[in-house]
Parts: C-alpha cells; structure tokens; sequence
C-alpha cells in the first residue's frame, strides 16, 4: 500500500510541475505574454510557500510573519537596484557598498539579509510557543511593515520602481519567458533542496520535535535550535522569491511586509497541503487561477477563496494533495 | 562504592508548601535495578525528572559517574548517558518504529546538523537501530507507522529508543503501566537482561513486577525516602508494611 500511495503523490507532484511549465509554453505560442506573467507569479508564491513550509510544515512553526522575510527579499533588490540606477553608493564608510543589477548578487543580499532578519526574530520567537509565537510574528511583521512605511528614503508608502529588470548573464530578463524560466528553475532547485532536507538527520529530528518536543530532548537534542535553524532556512528560501517578485513587478512596497501577504503564503500551503514537498506549489497554483479567473468576474473573489479554505479545513486537512494521494508516506 | 553509576545527594524540590522531594540521597550501582515505590503522589516521578534535568532542584547535586550535572539541560542529560522512558509514552507518533530509534542513534551520534544525506540510508544508524529494535522484539514492526502500535509495543519501543543512546543508566518511569500479564512478563524478562548493559533506576507500581525485578528497593513517602533494603528487608519492614505494602505482600 506505501509504495502506491508514494507514487501518487509523485505522480501528483510531477502533473503540478507539467502543468506550471505547460501553461506558460501555450501562452507562448498563444502569444498571450499575461499568462507568462501569472504563471511566473505563481511559481514565485510558490517559492515562497516552500520556504514557509519548511517551518510551518515540517516544524509546526505557523509564522505569521513571513511577510517579513518576502518584503526584506524585495527590498533588498529594490535598494540594489535604485542605487545601481541612481550610480550612487549605499554608503561609502567605513567600506564602500555600491546598487547593482546583478541577479545573482541580488539573490544573495536577500537571501542574508533574511537569513539574518529570522535568525533575530526567531531567537526571539522560538522562546514561545502556539498562540504565543503566532502572535510574536505578527507583531515583528507589523513592526516592520510600518517601518518600511515610515521610511522616506526608499520611497516609504509609495514604494519603490525599478524601471528595467535586473540582469542575468546571458539572458534577456525582460522576454518573459526566460524570466519565469528562471524562476521556474530556481523553484525546482529549492523543492529539491526541501527534499533533501526532508530526508535529512536535520529533518527526521525537526518533524519529530514537532510531533513530541520530549521525546528529542530525551534523545539529546534541542528543539529551540533545530526550531531556529529551520526558521532560518525557512527565511532565507521566502527571501528569495521576495527579490524576485519585485523583480517580475519591477516594484517593491511596504504591501509585500503586509500580514495579509503572510496570510496568503500560509494559504498557499493550506490549499495544497500543509507539510507536503508540493503543497505550496499546488497552492500558489491554485491560488493564481483562482485570483485569475474569479477575480474577472467579481472584486469580492476573496469569498470564493475563503469557502475553499474553509471547505479544506473542515473536509480535507492534507490540503489538495491529501485529498487525492491519501496520508504521507513515512519516508525511509 | 566505585560501581556507583548515578547518586543523587540531598535533592529538594517544593511546590509552595508541599515537599515533592525531601532530602533525597539514593544511588544506582553497576548491573542492578534499583526499584522506587511508594504511594501515588509520593514524587517518584518528579524525582525522576529532577534527575533527568526536565524540573530544576531546589538544592542537592545529581551525579552521573561522579560528574555532577548542575546546571545540565535534560538533552546534554541525556547525551551524557541517561536514557529515560516515560510514564506516557513519548514517541514521535507519525514516524515509523525504525525512524523513532534511528532518532535515538542520532542523539547518540549528537551531529543532527546533516541536512543532504538521506538519514534513513546511514548504514550506522540504521544498524545500531535496527539492533535496539531486535533487543526489544519489534524487529518485525520496523516498518509500521508508531501510531499504528499496541499499548504494549509503545512501551517496548521506548525502552528500544533508550537502548540506541547506549546510556550509562536507565531512568524508567512505569514501564508496566497497562501491560496486559504477558506484556509485563515480557518486560520484566526484557529488564532482566537490561540490567547487565546499564542498571535501571526503575519506578513501577506492579510489586510483582518489582518483586521479581529489584536488586534493591527505595520507598518513597510524601518525597522522603523512608527505607532502602533488599526486597527481603523491605517485605518484612513493618513500618512499610503499614505506610504502603498494607497486607497484599506475603511475607
């Protein structure tokens, strides 16, 4: 029976993909440049639900900040970028840091810079537990979000704009396609890494300090730093996805620190399955679709998607892929 | 006085006005099983987390092969050589029984920080619990998912988990707790042989169980300990007799 159920989920993971990768082929050749770019949005959201999943997921960690890290993502690109457009410094002493429009170097400026924002919150966060934490996260999003807002130099409520893509060697960022290429290939490399991490000493003691936080401890480990370093990941991995939907926008704003925004990252994960490799990735998929067609008929599609919600939590809390795959397969 | 393994010296614990634990000094010595009995409410198992490092002692000093463990957290605890059971199993119940005492090997092994090397294919681990699993008898049961197990399997499992830290002594806090009468004759032929790989610091309810078991027995009274003997003195111990045993025991 395991080996079944294994591969269903496989299958359902290796459909979810296809069809990630298939829209925006036929909008291609559709000629339709709108659905590359929703489908681009999804694989980001995706991305970002992915790094919340592995602390939510596998951690029982339900971070309702992880906006936090999305907007540090995005602003680390939209403070790069601008100084790279203005060709002034970020600051010159004690050493000189220049703007660049290098995605790579972006990529990797939000990844630290949000490695280290959950490295602060989360030291302080992880002191806590249940509704606790919860709430601890959301007041250093909020905290954040006003900051950003409060903030005059990089454009404070208003945001900011970057007027063309940042570069990639040897691609034309602005053709579409090869943009969400990128993306598509960046979330394919963390959803390995999600595996990987999955399957890891790391990730059997993490999922077992959340089923039973005595039972590791009396093994000898800590949950406070399996905890924190996952948060870490976690960040680093939603950071990421920040950078690069404010370089699919070529805009970044306070919105992106919003709590809604971690809401919507946690629904992702809801829809599709909590704890699941793919969950955030059906999710966003989801999520997109429904944003896109929904949101053509009526303002108020927000409704249909809260009755989705609501109709998971109560009738299929494995999200999407627990509906059709059944319960996850003990890996061994 | 060498084969001392673990000795705790005058512990105290209060909670406001009650004494849970009252100038406690016992020690476990090589290859034996120390048995703690005594009334519900005794503080037998706050005792025993006192000794595991999960509730902090008012005073007194626990020692693990003479090192004194103040100020220790219960995982160096228990990364240092105490391998406990619970009164409530405490098992990671989504995880299979292999990946439960492979979380043991890992303790063990104390680097949980590999995050690309596929854990359940680490021959050493795998090996060492698989090895804790056939000790116990759940060898067969590797596969099954640990909330598919019966009561009893539960309890063989966390002793099997305790096993894989090879430790120095083992705390067990009711491991008959509803055992059905073969399940606890199992268990009691499981602790026999245990005892010879560390000595068990046992608290059990079931006195035939401890009868059976107990190279020594300490009685513990409203978190005092008010006789330490052979299961001969203890038996014919009048003032046990009446503060506990009542008349069940045959002298």
């Amino acid at each position: 029976m395991g080996w079944r159920e294994m591969t269903r989920e496989t299958l359902i993971n290796v459909a979810a993909l296809a069809v990630l990768l298939a829209v925006p082929l036929w909008a291609l050749m559709a000629d339709e440049p709108f659905i590359i770019t929703l489908a681009t949005r999804a694989a980001i959201f995706a991305l970002a639900g992915v790094g919340l999943n592995l602390a939510l997921g596998s951690g029982g960690l339900v971070s309702l900040g992880h906006a936090v890290f999305f907007g540090i993502g995005g602003y680390a690109m939209g403070i790069l970028a601008s100084h790279a457009q203005s060709y002034a410094p970020i600051m010159e002493a004690p050493f000189l840091i220049e703007g660049t429009k290098s995605m790579p170097m972006i990529w990797l400026a939000a990844m630290v810079t949000s490695a280290l924002a959950a490295l602060a919150i989360g030291a302080l966060s992880l002191r806590t537990s249940g509704v606790y934490f919860i709430m601890i996260t959301l007041a250093f999003g909020q905290m954040i979000y006003y900051f950003a807002i409060s903030w005059p130099a990089y454009g404070g409520e208003d945001g900011l704009s970057i007027y063309v893509r940042n570069e990639f060697p040897r691609l034309n960022t602005l053709v579409p396609m090869q943009f969400f290429g990128l993306c598509f290939a960046i979330l394919c490399l963390a959803l390995l890494l999600m595996n990987a991490i999955h399957k890891s000493a790391f990730g059997l003691a993490l999922s077992a300090a959340r089923q039973n936080e005595t039972r590791v401890l009396s093994v000898g480990m800590k949950p406070y730093h399996l905890r924190l370093v996952a948060f870490v990941i976690s960040g680093a991995v939603t950071g990421l996805a920040g950078a690069l939907f404010a370089d699919l926008n070529r805009f970044v704003s306070p919105t992106m620190l919003s709590w809604q925004m971690s809401g919507e990252i946690i629904i992702f994960i809801i829809i599709g399955g909590v704890g699941r490799l793919f969950g955030p990735v059906i999710g966003a998929m989801i999520f997109i679709l429904l944003e896109h067609t929904l949101g053509g008929l009526s303002e108020f599609w927000h409704v249909y998607l809260g009755a989705l919600l609501l109709g998971i939590v109560l009738f299929a809390k494995g999200g999407v892929i627990g509906a059709f795959a059944g319960r996850e397969k003990a890996h061994d | 006085m060498t084969d001392v393994v673990l000795r705790t010296e005058k512990l105290f614990k209060s909670f406001g006005a009650l004494k849970a634990t009252n100038d406690v000094s016992l020690d476990l010595r090589k290859g034996e099983i120390h048995a703690l009995i005594g009334p519900n409410g005794a503080g037998k198992s706050t005792l025993i987390q006192q000794i595991t490092g999960h509730l902090a002692s008012d005073s007194g000093t626990v020692r693990l092969m003479n090192e004194d463990l103040s100020g220790v957290g219960p995982a160096e605890r228990a990364r240092k050589g105490l391998g406990r059971t619970f009164q409530i199993s405490s098992l990671a119940m989504e995880h299979t029984v292999l990946q439960n005492a492979v979380l043991g090997a890992l303790g063990k092994r104390g680097n949980v920080m590999s995050f690309f090397k596929p854990v359940m294919k680490d021959a050493q681990l795998v090996s060492a619990a698989k090895a804790a699993l056939a000790q116990v008898g759940l060898a067969e049961f590797a596969a099954t998912r640990t909330a598919d197990l019966s009561h009893g399997q539960r309890r063989q499992l966390e002793v099997a988990v305790a096993l894989t830290l090879e430790p120095k002594a083992f705390l067990m806090d009711e491991p008959m707790a509803g055992l059905g009468l073969e399940g606890a004759q199992q268990m009691i032929a499981l602790l026999t042989k245990l005892r010879k790989e560390a000595p068990i610091l046992l608290i059990e309810h079931d006195m035939d169980a401890v009868f059976a078991l107990a190279d020594r027995i300490s009685v513990l009274v409203y978190g005092e300990v008010i006789a330490t003997g052979t299961p001969e003195e203890i038996k014919v111990n009048p003032e046990i007799r009446r503060a506990y045993l009542g008349d069940e025991v045959p002298a």
